[in-house]
């Protein structure tokens, strides 16, 4: 059978509805007697909670309740929330209670919840609260925290230090003592927030007599939240359903479970009313998590040739309050660093500390963009010292395409070795540079130096593991009309996943993708679920559709052999219906065949027959599978004024078989967005008492149509051997390494003034502050 | 007690009478009140530019403007873009043609904030387009798709007038 839309740019199922206003959002959903909820929350970033009197926020008319920890429910009251990332070796696992229990540990933790008939009356009560302080001293900088005697992030711990652990390979002190050159540098990286533009929300109703809560999230899972409210409530399986539908962006942190919507089923549990609750700009600014500071201090050990030997050092990573994500992410950093280059020798020390902000998340990317830019930021320093291209340095380092599967040395977070499964970095990089015309740059640079203009060309290159497991379901049902429907836990937030996946059901059920819908994220249709992260939805998602579908259509194909008493070999399916080969009125509809399927009321069902037109299959992939790009940035530099243009970002990427090139481009385009976002313009500050200095997004600066050139894009398609229909994961592609390519573009225009850069984001005052120096010393000297 | 006041308007060709809170937003209105929930929220401070609507001939932030202040005025919203038959107006289908929308989300700002511009300069450059989008944040497209369903509509749209003429 030829695949006809696997592959194709075919245009999105989503869109008619998004277009029209016709998108079902969590605020969009309203329920009967729906009451409305505001949230009391810390105003310091580390206190002792006193007292809270709440007696003039219930006076207020249109209050219903406002509830604080002792109000909760058991067991809630009595459990924080639930790690669910474990590992071994964190020391110390503190996770938020639901609603500050007696301590407050950053500044927006949530204290009370006031259910009101309005949001705008629950707001006014919110602020009638009267919450009783003890400040502490509060840790910020995540440096400063694990140094002895600072203050202790929260009350009971030993020390900020939730972990400390060793990653290894080979004999880096070895390496090091026989390198010809050793640099070192110090990074100081940082991330803002996931800043989508739907802020976060969850309507929860509890209907009292049937005892089921059901629960409208804006997620990038409804399973993990199923989970987490069985947890902390002990109920059945049965008695909680949560339903995402559509979702305005997540980027990683709404794949987190959080205090507030616990807080809600508490809330709709007390009142017996259903409540909603949407995050507002303001609370998402300190209540959302954020990925924030990871610092680097390293050196590398090159040979003379400026090939790799070794590389050592410590990053700190501000892990936040609450080690929700545990060591996922300088995990991910630490094992990224290596890319696309052979590294014998590695030696870090990786230390998670405890701050008085918000729980650090993964955000696009997930420490792979720091891991990429400390490398590719060696790449570049090596090649200033060498004097050699940085293009070349990186081509005398790269793994060779025979090296594949090429094993790092390394575990992954995926808990199995890091090996990567296949690609071609040096043509990766070639076509890269080639369609830049890179060699030419350096007479461009110099004409346009002559008049004043400081330009200047970065590349990049990263290595991604994608397709994470631990699986993801679908189940394709062929209905008694005949009409076509998956059913997954996978849970997008813009990836195209109902176009995508019905691209690849279509294929094998030989009708338009148009035929098949999908229903995503309701965990009342499909049992298990994991959600939509980590660049994992096309590999778990994809393969267990494209597995499902072969299924059904060997059942439809048996069922129809019986039928029409032929082979099923001499049967082919098309336009929903099956026939016989050659013989077009010999056929059977789906609708006749899933009739037939579902079996005859009171008659015995034949023994090699299964109810319903159905298969379910979950893939688990063995290992993740690596995508890589190439990225090359171009940049303008205003030296007065220190802003950067960014002028041309090319993405060469390969993330093996595209199902929909059209979809995959959206994903790099936006990625590099976000990534340039994270290069010049985001960064959350805070003061050294922990109070968020960046609470809107006149403070806050995304990136606007006008700070993002048209973004140039190559294909490369390595399949994976890993999966069944060899893809890799794109949403994250874009972001990762162009970030890199920017600083080494900034740092190649100022070349002039040999400033180099080791921190991102680089602002304009950094730059005009950086040229000014230069400037100075160079009238000194 | 609340302050209440009565006002009347048209929303997408559809007369409203309505009596409201002095403080609710028009963005509440609209999505609350009338149930229109095409219009988003995104960040209550008018930067994001989501929540934009059509308030007679201009384009306006409805997180920014009380319910009261669009009495006796014309309202359009992203429910009223559609073509009369229900089919797509040619700058949705340019979005949908083009991979103008991912989560959506910021969708109804920035068909709003198009279809002004494209009202008043029906032949814009890529720069142009940039220039007046600023007013509205993406953050999954990149604003290439939607830079290019600007274009592409502009282009149609020329074309069906001409065609007209």
């Amino acid at each position: 059978m030829g695949m006809k839309f696997f592959g194709a740019s075919v245009l999105r199922k989503e869109d008619p509805a998004l277009l029209t206003g016709k998108g079902r959002y969590v605020d969009d959903v309203k329920l009967p007697g729906m009451l409305h909820a505001a949230f009391v929350r810390s105003t310091y970033a580390h206190a002792l909670i006193r007292g809270i009197d709440k007696t003039a926020a219930l006076a207020l008319p249109g209050v219903v309740a406002v509830l604080t920890h002792d109000d909760l429910p058991e067991p809630m009251r009595s459990r924080r929330l639930p790690l669910y990332v474990p590992h071994p070796a964190i020391k110390q696992t503190f996770m938020p209670w639901v609603l500050a229990k007696d301590e407050a540990c950053f500044a927006g933790e949530a204290i009370a919840i006031v259910v009101a008939d309005s949001r705008y009356v629950a707001e006014d009560a919110a602020a009638m609260v009267e919450v009783d302080y003890e400040v502490l001293p509060a840790s910020i900088d995540p440096r400063e925290a694990i140094a002895e005697g600072a203050p202790l992030a929260q009350h009971g711990a030993t020390s900020n230090i939730v972990t400390q652990v060793p990653v290894k390979i080979g004999d880096t002190d070895k390496a090091f003592a026989s390198a010809a050159h050793v640099y070192r540098e110090q990074f100081a990286l940082h991330r803002g927030g996931p800043f989508f533009i739907e802020c976060r929300g969850v309507v929860a109703d509890w209907d009292a007599g049937t005892e089921q809560l059901t629960v409208h999230a804006s997620s990038q899972g409804s399973h993990r939240f199923k989970r987490t409210f069985i947890d902390l409530l002990d109920l059945a399986d049965n008695q909680v359903r949560v339903i995402t539908n559509d979702v305005g962006g997540g980027f990683g942190p709404k794949g987190s479970f959080y205090v507030e919507y616990a807080a809600l089923a508490a809330a709709t549990m007390a009142v017996g009313k259903p409540v909603k609750w949407i995050e507002d700009r303001r609370e998402n600014f300190v209540a959302t998590q954020q990925e924030r500071d990871q610092f680097w201090d390293m050196e590398v050990a090159v040979d003379e040739h400026g090939k790799l030997l070794g590389l050592r050092g410590r990053l700190v990573h501000d892990g936040g309050a609450y080690v929700t994500w545990g060591l996922v992410l300088p995990w991910i950093a630490a094992t990224s660093v290596i890319g696309p280059y052979v590294l014998p020798n590695y030696q870090l020390e990786l230390i998670v500390a405890m701050t008085n902000k918000i729980t650090c998340s993964p955000v696009r990317g997930a420490g792979r963009p720091q891991g990429c830019f400390v490398m590719e930021r060696m790449m570049d320093r090596i090649a200033h010292e060498l004097g050699l291209d940085r293009a070349e340095v990186r081509r005398r380092n790269f793994i060779q395409p025979d090296q594949f599967p090429y094993k790092v040395g390394l575990i992954f977070r995926d808990g199995r070795p890091v090996t990567y499964d296949s690609g071609d970095y040096p043509k990766s990089q070639q076509m890269a540079l080639d369609h830049m015309d890179w060699e030419n740059f350096r007479a461009k640079q110099a004409a346009a130096l002559k008049q004043g203009r400081y330009i200047g060309i970065g590349l990049s290159n990263a290595v991604e593991g994608t397709g994470l497991g631990p699986y993801e379901g679908a189940t394709i049902r062929i209905s008694t009309s005949g009409k076509i429907v998956v059913f997954t836990g996978a849970t997008p937030q813009g990836q195209s996943h109902k176009t995508t996946l019905a691209q690849i059901a279509a294929d094998h059920l030989g009708v338009d993708y148009n035929d098949v819908s999908v229903v995503t994220a309701d965990t009342a249709t499909i049992p298990f679920g994991m959600g939509t992260f980590a660049s994992r939805t096309a590999v778990n998602a994809g393969s267990s559709v494209h597995l499902a579908a072969i299924e059904v259509r060997e059942k439809i194909k048996k069922i129809a052999s019986e039928l029409l008493e032929v082979s099923p070999d001499d049967l082919e399916l098309k336009d929903g219906a099956v026939e016989v080969r050659g013989v077009p009125g010999l056929r059977k509809t789906f609708r006749e065949l899933a009739y037939n399927a579902v079996g005859l009321y009171g008659f015995s069902m034949k023994a090699d027959r299964d109810p319903g037109l159905e298969a379910t299959s979950y893939f688990k992939p063995e290992q993740s599978t690596y995508a890589n790009s190439c990225h090359v940035a171009e940049v303008e530099v205003d030296v007065e004024t220190g802003h950067v243009t960014v002028t041309r970002v090319l993405v060469n990427h390969d993330c093996g078989n595209v199902i929909n090139p059209m979809v995959v481009e959206g994903q790099i385009v936006g990625g590099v967005a976000h990534g340039i976002g994270n290069a010049l313009f985001e960064r959350l500050l805070f003061d050294d008492q922990g109070q968020p200095l960046t609470m809107s997004f006149a403070d806050y600066l995304l990136p606007m149509a006008t700070d993002v050139p048209h973004v140039e894009t190559l294909h490369t398609e390595t399949p994976s051997p890993l999966n069944p229909i060899g893809v890799k994961g794109a949403g994250e592609g874009g972001t990762i390494a162009v970030i890199a390519a920017i600083i080494s573009a900034v740092e190649d225009a100022l070349r002039p003034f040999n400033i180099r850069l080791a921190e991102m984001p680089i602002s304009p005052e950094q730059i005009v502050e950086m040229v000014l120096d230069a400037k100075a010393a160079n009238i000194d000297a | 007690m609340p302050d209440m006041r009565k006002i009347s308007l048209t929303v997408n060709g559809k007369r409203h009478e309505a009596e409201v809170e002095s403080r609710l937003l028009l963005a509440d209105f609209l999505r609350h009140t009338l149930d229109l929930t095409g219009t988003h929220v995104g960040c209550e401070h008018g930067v994001c530019g989501a929540c934009t609507v059509m308030v007679d001939d201009h384009s306006a932030r409805s997180c920014l403007m009380f319910a009261v202040q669009a009495n006796g005025k014309s309202i359009t919203t992203i429910e009223g873009l559609a073509q009369a038959d229900g089919s797509l107006s040619i700058l949705q289908e340019a979005f949908r043609q083009n991979h103008g929308l991912q989560c959506g989300f910021c969708t109804p700002g920035m068909l709003i904030t198009l279809s002004e511009h494209l009202r008043d300069n029906p032949d814009p450059t890529e720069a142009e387009l940039r220039e007046v989008l600023t007013g509205n944040l993406c953050r999954c497209t990149g604003y290439q798709a939607i830079v290019a369903a600007g274009l592409d509509a502009a282009a149609k749209m020329r074309a069906s007038k001409a065609e007209c003429a």
